[in-house]
């Protein structure tokens, strides 16, 4: 055994402990998991077992009625998983690249108004208008209301990631790098884009994840500025479900009288249906952001 | 900007700078492409957030609706004074959700820190690095959903026509279905049901910091304790402890900073804005949307609005000038 082993070992609490602490987090990591598997066996449920028995983990009857309505229930479900995949993919690419050229700028230690303008930037962080000239200011001035740049402008530039990223620029950008291209001859937009994006790609990454994930979880801005029902995405149509289950056969485009429509309507399985389909994505990226989210955090923590 | 007494000098005796009209112009056209890449943030900042900033005035106005210009509405609505201000105070709803803000807002902080703090000490005695993170990757996925999606998981478990908790675990315990709580009328349940949402959302992400800094401890120090038989749990509490202390404490200020805020989609979606919980889950953010939203009192809604924001402004100033005191790499500004 090796000096640094038997440290390794000393240095170890005893395996009581360690026993201890393993059945701890294994307690809490279900705790953290499971209430996702109710809802996922409930969408997986036939609808008379749910009414009859309350939501369950394990379906008593198994059954997809819930996903082929989901899928059959015409446009305004799909329409919103559309909507929402195209907010989230626009409105990141927007972000990232709106945060990463500000943040660049007040990143150059050689510009003289750095200071000035990340103030401009770390200001929002202390004082806030509040709710009301916020929404007056869409509403009644810009009114983007009802439009589907309601989803993406308010979220564009956040104080906390334009300091992520100056940090990261600060750090892994050397400013001889930016010198030498000058002396090449590249102009100031062609090295900020061919050689300092290159370099920040693992920042790039991980405020472009911040972003996609607060684009695909964004039920906020609907809920403040949309009013047309074409325009709700998935997170608001779970949010309209969530209060009032006849939303749904609103939303659906089955003819008929409504009592008919709410007889055929698998309600209590559809919405945690749709309440899977909204976790889905997230869930299959999990690996990928969880790796970066831990990072970005790390960074903010480092010069937080 | 700093100004250097060397620069101010230098300022003087050039001849040059006296001439031009004004540095910031020179430096505009200097720096061309840096001001245009600068422009869309700058744009997005001021409509977003210091226009609003300018609209905190709307709280001495009477506000009424014109037409569809802001400014003209503005402008045409009568100056009020604090007669606004007034009709909040004046409401026992102003009490209510100042109290609740800040008692929701000091037990997440207290709670958090403890349970943060912990998880992440013991995450690091995990011996298989590999259960440990799968453990820490767990712990984190309730970050990732959004609040509309816990509060579904929230209300698949409470609600009383079918979920889980009324329909089959407590009558697994044998309790009669007479005596099962109604979960979403009765709110002395939800100060608990909240803070503990809360800490299943957040416990996670609050951890991931405390482990990177707990990571970043000198080994060194834990050798030369082991050599001198100091037991696991002496060092955490003559090691670890201490030098996560400064962060606690910052972290903490600057939460603190924050009291006069809440977390709209915890508040709001979770409880699912249900009028007869709002004894106990009523906070600043969700009266202001109540008002300007359902009883359209943009007067109410925004003299609420400005009392949390100037609160919220002094709160996160002067916890700031103490976190810089503190270390100064760690202010906000």
């Amino acid at each position: 055994m090796s000096r640094n082993d038997s440290l390794e070992t000393m240095n170890s609490v005893s395996p009581f402990w360690n026993g201890l602490f393993n059945i701890l987090f294994t307690i809490y990591s279900i705790v953290c998991i499971v209430p996702l598997l109710l809802v996922v066996g409930v969408s997986f449920s036939d609808e008379k077992s749910i009414i009859t028995g309350g939501y369950n983990f394990i379906p008593k009857v198994f059954s997809l009625e819930a996903y082929k309505w989901v899928f059959k229930s015409g446009d305004t479900i799909v329409r919103a998983y559309g909507l929402s995949i195209m907010i989230t993919i626009v409105g990141t690419l927007c972000s990232v690249a709106i945060i990463s050229m500000f943040s660049y700028v007040i990143s150059r230690k050689d510009f003289k108004y750095r200071n000035v303008f990340s103030f401009i930037v770390f200001f929002t962080m202390i004082l806030n208008g509040g709710m009301v000239p916020w929404y007056m200011v869409y509403t009644n001035l810009l009114h983007i209301n009802n439009t589907l740049l309601a989803y993406i402008v308010p979220s564009l530039v956040n104080a906390w990631y334009v300091m992520i990223m100056r940090t990261f620029f600060q750090t892994n950008v050397p400013d001889s790098i930016i010198e030498s291209a000058r002396i090449d001859g590249a102009g100031e937009f062609r090295t900020f884009l061919k050689i300092v994006m290159p370099l920040a790609k693992p920042g790039l990454a991980t405020i472009a994840l911040f972003q996609t994930l607060g684009f695909w979880n964004e039920w906020y801005l609907p809920l403040m500025l949309i009013e047309d029902s074409k325009l709700y995405n998935l997170q608001y149509i779970l949010y309209k479900t969530l209060n009032a289950i006849q939303y749904l056969s609103q939303a659906s485009n089955v003819s008929g009288g409504t009592a008919e429509i709410l007889a055929k309507l698998p309600s209590e399985t559809a919405r945690m249906a749709m309440c899977v389909l909204a976790i889905g994505p997230i869930i299959l990226a999990y690996p990928f952001f969880q790796k970066y989210f831990i990072k970005g955090l790390t960074v903010g923590a480092v010069k937080g | 900007m700093r100004i250097t007494p060397a620069a101010l000098e230098k300022v003087a005796l050039s001849p040059k700078t006296n001439k031009k009209k004004s540095g910031f112009l020179k430096e505009v056209s200097k720096n061309r492409v840096l001001f245009i890449m600068m422009l869309p943030a700058l744009v997005v900042l001021f409509l977003n957030n210091y226009l609003p900033m300018a609209g905190i005035l709307i709280a001495f106005k009477n506000f009424k609706f014109f037409g569809r210009n802001f400014f003209e509405n503005f402008y045409k609505s009568d100056w009020v004074g604090l007669q606004n201000f007034e009709f909040f105070t004046s409401t026992p709803d102003a009490f209510m959700v100042t109290r609740n803000t800040l008692a929701y807002n000091l037990a997440f902080i207290v709670i958090g820190l403890v349970v943060a703090v912990f998880f992440a000490v013991i995450l690091n005695e995990v011996r298989n690095k590999y259960l440990s993170k799968f453990y820490q990757a767990s712990m984190f996925l309730p970050y990732f959903m959004s609040w509309i999606v816990v509060s579904y998981l929230v209300f698949a478990l409470l609600s009383e026509e079918q979920g889980f908790v009324n329909k089959n675990l407590l009558p697994a315990f044998g309790i009669s279905i007479d005596s099962l709580p109604a979960w979403y009328g009765d709110p002395a349940k939800w100060p608990v049901i909240l803070t503990a949402v809360n800490m299943w959302k957040f416990t996670g992400y609050n951890c991931v910091v405390y482990v990177a800094a707990i990571a970043g401890i000198d080994q060194e120090y834990y050798e030369a304790a082991t050599v001198d038989g100091a037991t696991k749990f002496q060092q955490i509490r003559n090691i670890t402890l201490p030098l996560l202390t400064p962060l606690m404490i910052i972290l903490t200020l600057l939460a603190v900073g924050r009291v006069f805020y809440s977390d709209f989609g915890l508040f709001f979606s979770v409880t699912r804005n249900v009028g007869a919980l709002y004894d106990t889950t009523l906070v600043i953010d969700t009266f202001v949307y109540n008002a300007l939203r359902n009883m359209n009192d943009v007067g109410m809604a925004s003299a609420a609005g400005l009392y949390q924001s100037l609160c919220g402004f002094v709160l996160v100033l002067t916890s700031n000038l103490i976190v810089r005191k503190i270390d100064p790499d760690k202010a906000l500004f």
